[in-house]
């Protein structure tokens, strides 16, 4: 009896004790820097990827109409305000002519003056012609002396420069009187284009300067994206690819568009090409200008190759490559890659074939040492 | 011969392995408390080593990126980049921020990376699930200690970006994950504030007659432009040709362009020995109590329990039994107790460690040395006991 409570003690503490040692056994192995690494796998696979750009960009008006007064004056009336739809030729305000039609009328009677002043020219052209023909027959007939022929003669010269003097002043003065004829037709601000009033930057009573714009007008069908991408990947970029725009304001929708041009001067500061994107079809409503817009350009297809996700890249010893899986652990293959699509997959151009598998995700760095155990997703990840 | 200690063991099993069980509670916590301080120590290493650098470029006089701010210009990188020795040059940006995912908030550290292909400096250099960052903009790879799952919408600032990828062990030198997004939404970010700062700050230039003057048309839209920009990246990322001294790549740097530039070892310095130096000796100095604690209480269920038989200690005397033998008992209860100890706190240890907001690493060398301490431990312990119990009058056998 007594020895039966011993077994049986002696079993229960076996009991206790040898699941303790065998979980510590398992922490001991399977916890820590002795575990093994999970990693997952993908095969290389041989296909064709499509490139794609992505850039942000922000909307703008292909031309933009600054209209504002050729002279310096203030400004009258404005007819039209910010958002209003626009005629060609549409008279969009006026400026104040303020001493215009005086300087008009002051020089009206400067014309005639100066016409008076050519009668007055013509009357003494025409006397000292009479009299130096006079004085010629007097002349041949020995009758006066030469020096008064030659003074006669001096008369008629200056009578008839006198005479284009004053005929040149009333051309002069005719001139002017059309030149602020002209000005005072400038002061109607009249829209070059059919379009939409974007800004009223001066209203009635504000003196400007000359050249400065008092309203804007812009053509709302000629709306296009002014994108930019970064250098480093905007490989392939060009006019005529197909372009999908999204809008901030409306990020749940993607506009078809092309890409006009790319422009010839890259931003060396920010390192970005810029590109116009116009839209095949304008968005209504138009969306304002400033707005911001994300742009992917589609690449056409590459001919297929061996393609491995980006995330199976690593960095070992200032080498750039992949893990390889092979019969007898993992070895570091360096490959070399080439281009990429936006959904993460890379060309490899040398160092993998189709087929091969490699370490996708790893839970923590991996050496050519490190047991692994591969697993369908990484313990911790959620779905 | 039979044992002693295990008769005795066998005769109160379920009192001394739930002694044991509690002693390794106790052993549990010491050991997790050195793995908190293996974790704060991991974490500023485990920075250091996700940068993928050999080399950080900072501003000069400073302790930067991770210590104390930093800023250099943003085109300082192609200078570096044709200095010889350099390998790869990148700009990096770090930024400790909350980061809002739908109602949520999270503690993280926002890295801008400079566009390029994985395996770049500044990148995350694996994942554990999505892919890395292919779009210029707007898209950003998490740690997953953040909780954010793939495809999530993260607010960092005035834009939103999606989850595209996620990354393990990717912190801070305080724990903070780690959220990648790329360099030009980073430098907006750390520059860029809210709609009503943007306004104010608009409002203020406009007030200021230096700038807003009517006889120049224009100026003040060039001023209020010229703000919104931000050309300042926090450090640069270099990385060494192989077959070159990190010192004889930093040394042309510091002379010719005048930044500070550390190397690995002078990085760790600054993170091991002066961002956490405090908390790293707070943590050591709760470590040293609780090894006090645990070897004081380790003593008292020893001497206890030796209390507990002092009557049957003092029956063995009487029949004879040498000291040596009554010794060896004790002695061997108590490694035996702090055996159990040990295996029960590792194993608690152990599965506690993941639940931690902040990494414990548990290093099988601290086990090790732990070990051995609970067994010196035990072993100082008992002599206490033994002292006693070899005192103990054989006549209390029969004495009432």
């Amino acid at each position: 009896m007594k020895l039966s409570t011993q077994r049986r003690r002696t079993l229960a503490l076996i009991a206790v004790i040898l699941p303790l040692l065998a979980l510590f056994v398992y922490v001991a192995l399977r916890s820590g820097p002795l575990a093994p690494v999970a990693v997952t796998v993908a095969e290389v696979e041989s296909r064709s990827i499509e490139p794609a750009l992505f850039g942000i960009g922000t909307v703008e008006a292909r031309y933009t109409y600054r209209i504002g007064p050729t002279v310096a004056g203030r400004v009258k009336a404005l007819y039209v305000d910010v958002g209003d739809v626009v005629r060609a030729g549409q008279v969009l305000g006026e400026m104040d002519p303020v001493d215009l039609d005086a300087r008009i009328r002051a020089q009206e009677a400067a014309l005639k003056a100066a016409r008076a002043a050519v009668k007055q020219a013509e009357a003494k052209a025409v006397y000292a012609r009479s009299q130096a023909r006079r004085y010629e027959k007097l002349l041949g007939m020995r009758s006066v002396s030469e020096e008064i022929v030659a003074a006669k003669r001096q008369e008629l010269a200056v009578a008839e420069a006198a005479l284009t003097a004053a005929r040149d002043e009333v051309s002069r003065i005719q001139a002017d009187i059309e030149a602020l004829i002209a000005q005072r037709g400038y002061l109607k601000l009249v829209s070059p284009v059919a379009g939409l009033v974007v800004a009223r930057d001066a209203n009635p009573g504000t003196a400007v300067m000359a050249g400065q714009a008092v309203v804007e007008v812009i053509d709302p069908a000629t709306l296009w994206v002014d994108a930019r991408f970064d250098q480093i990947s905007a490989q392939g970029l060009a006019a005529d690819l197909s372009a999908r725009v999204r809008l901030r304001s409306r990020h749940d929708r993607r506009f078809a568009g092309r890409v006009l041009r790319v422009e010839p001067l890259a931003d060396a500061v920010t390192q970005e090409m810029l590109a116009k994107i116009v839209f095949e079809q304008v968005p209504r409503p138009m969306p304002p200008l400033g707005e911001l817009a994300e742009v992917t350009v589609s690449l056409p297809p590459l001919p297929a190759r061996p393609v491995i996700p980006n995330a199976a890249i690593r960095e070992v010893d200032g080498w750039r490559g992949v893990w390889v899986l092979t019969d007898d652990g993992l070895r570091f293959v360096r490959v070399e890659i080439g281009r990429s699509d936006l959904e993460g997959r890379v060309q490899v151009l040398d160092g993998l074939e189709a087929g091969q598998r490699i370490v996708l995700y790893s839970e923590r760095p991996l050496n050519a040492h490190s047991r692994i155990h591969v697993v369908e997703r990484i313990p911790g990840v959620k779905s | 011969m039979i044992s002693l200690a295990g008769r005795d063991i066998l005769h109160t099993w379920g009192k001394f392995v739930f002694t044991g069980i509690g002693l390794g509670l106790l052993i549990g916590v010491t050991l997790t408390m050195a793995g908190v301080y293996r974790g704060m120590v991991a974490d500023g290493k485990a920075l250091l080593d996700n940068s993928g650098a050999d080399l950080w470029v900072v501003q000069r006089d400073t302790l930067g990126p991770y210590a104390e701010s930093s800023s250099v210009y943003d085109d300082l990188w192609r200078g570096i980049r044709a200095m010889p020795g350099v390998a790869a040059a990148s700009n990096v940006t770090y930024l400790t921020m909350q980061v809002r995912h739908g109602r949520r908030d999270v503690r993280a550290l926002v890295v801008g990376i400079m566009a390029g292909s994985p395996g770049d400096p500044g990148w995350p250099p694996h994942l554990v699930a999505g892919r890395q960052i292919t779009r210029g903009h707007y898209e950003a790879v998490a740690d997953i200690a953040t909780g954010f799952r793939l495809g999530d919408v993260l607010r960092i600032r005035r834009n939103q970006y999606r989850v595209v990828g996620l990354t393990r062990r990717m912190v801070s030198s305080s724990g903070d994950p780690m959220v990648f997004i790329p360099l030009k939404d980073a430098q907006e970010a750390q520059f860029l504030k809210d709609n009503d700062a943007i306004l104010m700050q608009r409002r203020r230039t406009k007030a200021n007659p230096a700038f807003n003057r009517p006889n120049v048309p224009g100026l003040l839209e060039a001023v209020l432009a010229s703000q919104t920009t931000n050309n300042y990246v926090n450090a640069i990322l270099v990385r060494i040709q192989p077959g070159h001294a990190p010192e004889a790549v930093a040394e042309p740097i510091r002379r010719w362009k005048r930044l500070t530039v550390y190397d690995r070892e002078g990085m760790e310095k600054i993170l091991i020995g002066k961002l956490i130096a405090t908390s790293a000796k707070q943590i050591g100095m709760f470590l040293v109590i609780l090894a006090v604690v645990s070897a004081a209480i380790v003593a008292f269920i020893i001497y206890t329990l030796t209390m507990d038989k002092i009557r049957e200690i003092a029956v063995l005397k009487l029949i004879g039994t040498r000291n040596r033998t009554i010794a060896a008992m004790i002695m061997q209860q108590a490694l035996v107790l702090g055996a159990i100890g040990f295996v029960v706190g590792k194993i608690a240890a152990t599965f506690a460690a993941p639940h931690f907001p902040k990494y414990v690493l548990l290093m099988p060398a601290d086990s090790v040395a732990g070990f051995f301490a609970v067994m010196f431990i035990c072993v100082i312990a008992s002599l206490v006991a033994i002292r006693l119990a070899l005192k103990v009058d054989p006549a209390e056998a029969i004495g009432g």
